[in-house]
């Protein structure tokens, strides 16, 4: 089956972004695993003497992280490449 | 008791409100687009509150703040796993599944595969995922209130059962959608309320928090560290894996994508899903440490051993009492019950409808059935597991069921995940593939959870474990990929190229959307 070149510019683009932004998520998750896995003392260092560890920063900054990600994701796809989609 | 009668009248609330719901959804649930996916006419951001209802478990909320207040560190592991699952979802199958599927997400993995094989696969994965879910639910929903509200064991799973089976057989997805939304809604002020409880008296710093629970705790700055619940890297690793795609194979969640008019409002979704989850997690990690600070010197709280009253579990709800004081408990408690209700009732929902949809009309009678014979047939389905349900959550009373849901996970994310990823990723995928692939990888993943530590030694009580980790999924994953994979290249026969040659159509729909 023929696809329109800008339908396939398209579908190139957002499996480019799409495989892009899980990457990230992927690599951070598991770099976190993997210090708990093979390295956790990085994780128990504690910032300026009090209980907050680094660990503790990591995890937090994951979460927020994830939600960040998915906010832009859902803000390109949403206002720009939506329109794009809608002129093939 | 005081609380008891706040939380009664709370349920009981809760049960009015949702029950008046049903009445009315049930006079729409006369087609298949309103009883599976509420009429498509559910909004981005309802949708994601629904999402949020069905994924923040009593086990996230309970489970996760009484492992925080156990064990500190390790708690945050596990809360991360269960969220990082959720962008993937977004970036990789959210609005495909919605451009692609109708109602179950076995109709997206049988586009251009043969119909009755893959779904004989997806609704005997569903089933089994189901239904493990479902036991632990019913399970801990029946300790639970039989603690919180003093009522008989076998009565709570009763109660729970016929619930379910009411808002599930009548009101189908419209009725299960606003189930979720208002429990999430509960869940979400409630635990709020109780982490500014907590803050407040830390000037709402975290650090204080943290200073105040390493010295009460007897384990002082080892809460802050991680290693006594994962302690190898393999197991990191498994743990890891099984969470992230697990969620992205749950087929009560996936089947939430189809609720949304179009891809636009899928993604709205995923990204509510994703935040409302995230800002719950937070607020579990506070409410741990709050418990570890608020109830550890207070006896009122310990049995004579010296443990929490009801087990770990508790601590969320003790804590409500501690620092909220009667009435606070009593909301606590009936938030715990509204969301067991919530959650049984969207998988007794993706049960019936693998049952329904794919096992009666497409396996048995090859898709020709009319609508009114299907949904019929739906809605018995849901009697039929919400029954099944209320007895094997009774046969289990007491024993220990925290393997069922990583079971649930270790199937999801190796036998739904890999072939729904591979049916909209890789165009060589063949109906063969998919199907023998698929079933070694399900029979795989089952015989290393039996052989491993939480059923072989647990259970079994054997000394050593045949298959020596907790988490199978590093390895049940890979396996299905692989086996997938080699039985899809080795397949020659006429009906695997028609396989292939139907995918870049399919992409096209996938990314484009309906038109």
């Amino acid at each position: 089956m023929d696809i329109p070149s800008k339908s396939r510019k398209y579908i190139a683009i957002k499996k480019k972004i799409s495989l892009l932004f899980s990457l990230i998520v992927i690599l951070i998750y598991f770099s976190f695993i993997l210090l708990i896995g093979f390295n956790p003392s990085i994780l128990i260092i504690s910032i300026n003497n009090s209980s907050l560890t680094y660990g503790i920063i990591f995890g937090l900054s994951i979460i927020c992280l994830s939600i960040i990600l998915t906010l832009i994701y859902t803000l390109i796809s949403n206002l720009y490449l939506d329109k794009m989609k809608d002129n093939t | 008791m005081e609380s008891n009668f706040f939380a009664s009248i709370i349920f009981l609330g809760f049960v009015f409100i949702t029950l008046a719901i049903t009445y009315f959804a049930s006079k729409k649930t006369n087609t298949k687009e309103n009883y599976y996916a509420a009429g498509e006419k559910v909004s981005g951001f309802q949708n994601g509150l629904a999402i949020a209802g069905d994924y923040m478990s009593a086990a996230s909320f309970l489970g996760i703040s009484g492992l925080v207040y156990l064990s500190g560190f390790d708690g945050l592991i596990y809360s991360i796993g269960f969220l990082v699952g959720w962008p993937i979802i977004l970036f990789l199958i959210a609005e495909k599944l919605k451009n692609l599927g109708k109602f179950t997400f076995a109709d997206v993995t049988t586009i251009r595969l043969k119909q009755s094989k893959v779904r004989i696969l997806s609704s005997i994965a569903t089933l089994i995922t189901v239904l493990f879910y479902l036991i632990a639910q019913m399970v801990g929903a029946g300790s639970l209130i039989q603690i919180l509200f003093d009522l008989p064991y076998e009565l709570a799973i009763w109660i729970v059962g016929i619930l379910m089976i009411i808002y599930v057989s009548f009101g189908g997805m419209i009725a299960t959608t606003w189930v979720q939304i208002i429990k999430a809604f509960l869940l979400i002020f409630g635990a709020t309320f109780l982490s500014y409880l907590v803050l407040k008296d830390f000037s709402f710093s975290l650090t204080n928090l943290l200073d105040e629970a390493v010295k009460i705790h007897d384990s002082g700055t080892s809460i802050l560290f991680p290693g006594k619940l994962i302690n190898d890297p393999v197991s990191a690793i498994s743990l890891g894996i099984a969470l992230i795609f697990g969620t992205a194979g749950l087929p009560h969640i996936l089947m939430r994508f189809f609720t949304v008019p179009d891809a636009k409002s899928a993604r709205v979704s995923a990204f509510y899903a994703t935040s409302l989850i995230g800002y719950f997690y937070i607020l579990t990690f506070i409410i741990g440490f709050g418990a570890i600070v608020f109830l550890s010197k207070n006896s009122i709280y310990f049995n004579e051993q010296g443990t929490l009253i009801g087990s770990n579990n508790m601590a969320a709800i003790h804590l409500s009492h501690a620092v909220g004081g009667d009435i606070f408990l009593g909301f606590i408690s009936a938030v715990a019950f509204a969301t067991i209700l919530a959650v049984v009732s969207g998988l007794t929902l993706a049960g019936a409808s693998a049952v329904g949809r794919d096992l009666y009309v497409y396996v048995f009678n090859k898709g020709n059935v009319n609508e009114k014979k299907e949904i019929r047939v739906s809605k018995l389905s849901s009697v039929l597991i919400g029954i099944i349900a209320i007895f094997l959550g009774i046969m289990f009373e007491g024993q220990n069921v925290a393997f069922m849901v990583g079971l649930a996970f270790a199937i999801a994310a190796s036998t739904n995940f890999p072939v729904l990823f591979l049916s909209i990723n890789w165009k060589y995928l063949t109906t063969n593939g998919a199907y023998y692939g698929g079933m070694l990888g399900l029979i795989f993943t089952v015989l290393l959870v039996i052989l491993g530590p939480t059923i072989w030694v647990d259970i079994f009580q054997f000394h050593n474990p045949v298959f020596p980790y907790k988490y199978p999924a590093l390895f049940s994953v890979t396996f299905s990929f692989f086996s997938i994979m080699v039985i899809s290249k080795i397949d020659k026969n006429n009906n695997s190229k028609d396989n292939i040659n139907k995918f870049s159509k399919m992409i096209n729909k996938a990314y484009l959307g309906k038109k």
